[in-house]
């Protein structure tokens, strides 16, 4: 049986989503254009007054921000509450080399908190269950995220942040914990700890993961179902938008449902800005329409994506979104060619590799070197060096037909690769551009 | 009859194979034999070893991907044409020899012995006992 934490709100009409989101929009253009100026001078700048925007469908008529408006407005340029007003803040990690610091009132955790509830509840929890929130705790939005959505749930939670997969393991076993929330490549980790440590599905307790905060394919989902005998479960969200739980997966497993009572979700031509038709493949774009303290209107997320209102049999009604296809962020051009890290992890995956690996871009004489570094497992080890070669040989042709463009493959030995408490390191880009 | 040889992966980098001699010396294991295949990233290294129960669970442990292949023993008599006659016989038992190295022997002896890779184990060992040819034991490898 399908749960849910606000069935209400989760399985409402197309007509009342809409009926909120107009009049929500229109309240938050409101509160943006008197509280944010940066924002507002972007829509003096475009000849916009409140007035314009009636309805989602004015939505378009909006200028966009981006990341690049976020480290411009740094710190406090989109804050629009008083500051006495606002009790958290949460901070990206800092990878791509831009920090962001979002803002929070009372009303913005608690909102954030349920979406992540609505998730849990997704994933089949309830307050019977156990779940232990191995996402980071901190200035990162993984730990307190999903451990308030726990609390709304009435798990019991076990807030072990990240690291120390021992200890992880030691909690898992002795506390029979149900539900694994982190990242996907650390629960690849944890179940390949405890696979070599002898520990089979059945003897594992847990029986639902929610993951999320890098990309992972549909081969990894497998491959994490298979080792820790679980259904897991993706989830979405980005620190400008509050978090994890800006969508979440439910029991179809096909894609995320959008919380649209409190986002608002485009696809545009990255390229051009225009909003792109139902089912269109671009940029998803988010416009928070419930939050008070950091309300980013048409924030482009740099995920090329794709949205379906195909009638899902889980019972929610909320737009779905599929796994981000990439990321214009570690989108990497290597000789003239896109390529995603997905593309690679997909691709090693069908061949049976292990999921840690990592991809080396160089440049030598001037020309784009792609170096993909794939660990040797005991089940692809053999004594023939031929039958090694030509796996190797396979695995560098189903890339050039994946990607279009040549990679070198080199196995390295077990464990080299350094294992991630939290999002995976999987491009090295040596290139001095 | 045949005896289990350690085929181990190691990355074609300075320090891998020292590495591995390391864990092997460290737990006091006595290598009889060694062959080294190599590519431009990585190797195999084939070993023969006095304690392959011992040797492969140190190396487990270290974390070294390796497997164990069946692999042929054999004496050489010290003479012209000593290994030509070896070979003839696994030829005529129908056998393709993949490699293919040298060995020690047994402690203290003084006899010529090969390592040989091929695709029938037991059947080239009966060949070559027909034949009066000794294969050695795994037994005959271990300390005395």
């Amino acid at each position: 049986m399908e749960r849910y934490y606000q069935p209400e709100i989760e399985t409402a009409s197309y007509e009342q989503i809409k009926a909120w989101q107009n009049e929500r929009l229109v309240k938050q253009v409101r509160h943006v254009w008197n509280d944010m100026p940066y924002y507002r001078k972007k829509m003096e700048a475009k000849g916009l007054t409140p007035d314009d925007i009636k309805s989602v469908d004015d939505l378009h008529k909006l200028p966009f921000l981006t990341k690049d408006d976020l480290r411009e407005a740094y710190p406090y340029g989109l804050l629009a509450k008083p500051l006495n007003e606002c009790v958290r803040i949460q901070s990206t990690s800092g990878t791509t080399g831009k920090r962001v610091v979002a803002f929070y009132t009372q009303h913005d955790i608690d909102l954030w908190e349920e979406c992540c509830a609505r998730a849990i509840m997704a994933a089949g929890g309830t307050n019977e269950d156990v779940c232990q929130v191995s996402y980071g705790y901190g200035l990162f939005t993984g730990g307190p995220g999903l451990n308030g959505g726990s609390h709304k749930v009435g798990c019991l939670t076990i807030p072990t942040s990240s690291g120390n997969t021992e200890r992880q393991i030691m909690f898992i076993m002795d506390l029979s914990a149900t539900i694994l929330c982190c990242t996907p490549s650390y629960a690849a980790y944890i179940g390949e700890t405890m696979k070599e440590m002898g520990l089979t599905p059945d003897q594992i307790p847990l029986k639902a993961g929610i993951f999320g905060a890098e990309a992972w394919s549909e081969e990894m989902r497998q491959d994490i179902q298979n080792t820790l005998g679980i259904k897991a479960y993706d989830i979405y969200g980005l620190t400008e938008l509050s978090g994890p739980g800006v969508s979440f997966e439910c029991s179809e497993q096909t894609g995320m449902h959008i919380n649209e009572d409190h986002f608002i979700a485009e696809i545009i031509d990255p390229d051009t800005g225009e909003v792109l038709p139902e089912g269109s493949i671009g940029e998803l774009v988010f416009t928070s329409i419930t939050k008070e303290a950091f309300p980013l209107l048409r924030y482009r997320t740099r995920d090329i994506c794709k949205l379906t209102r195909e009638k899902c049999s889980c019972g929610r009604t909320h737009v779905k979104m599929c796994k981000p296809m990439g990321r214009s962020d570690d989108m990497l051009i290597i000789r003239g060619v896109n390529v995603f890290p997905s593309q690679i992890e997909t691709v090693l995956l069908n061949n049976g590799y292990p999921a840690n690996y990592q991809i080396i871009v160089d440049r030598v004489k001037n020309t784009d070197t792609l170096d993909v570094q794939v660990e040797m497992t005991p089940e692809m080890f053999t004594d023939n060096i031929g039958e090694i070669e030509q796996r190797q040989n396979k695995l560098v042709n189903d890339l050039r037909s994946m990607l279009g463009l040549t990679a070198k493959v080199t196995l390295v030995a077990p464990k080299s690769i350094v294992r991630s408490e939290g999002k995976a390191v999987r491009v090295i880009d040596k290139r001095k551009i | 009859m045949i005896i289990n040889q350690l085929s181990i992966f190691v990355e074609n980098k300075p320090g891998a194979m020292c590495g591995m001699t390391k864990v092997l010396a460290d737990n006091g294991v006595d290598m009889r034999a060694l062959s080294l295949a190599e590519t431009k990233d990585f190797g195999i290294v084939r070993i023969i070893v006095d304690d392959v129960y011992k040797a492969t669970t140190i190396l487990k442990d270290a974390g070294y991907v390796h497997s164990l292949t069946p692999v042929l023993g054999v004496e050489i008599p010290d003479t012209p044409g000593g290994l030509n006659k070896v070979l003839e016989v696994i030829s005529n038992s129908g056998n393709n020899v993949e490699y293919m190295y040298a060995f020690l022997g047994g402690k203290g002896s003084d006899k010529a012995y090969m390592i040989f890779r091929v695709q029938d184990a037991a059947a080239a060992a009966l060949a070559l006992s027909g034949h009066g040819i000794k294969t050695l034991e795994q037994e005959e490898l271990s300390k005395p």
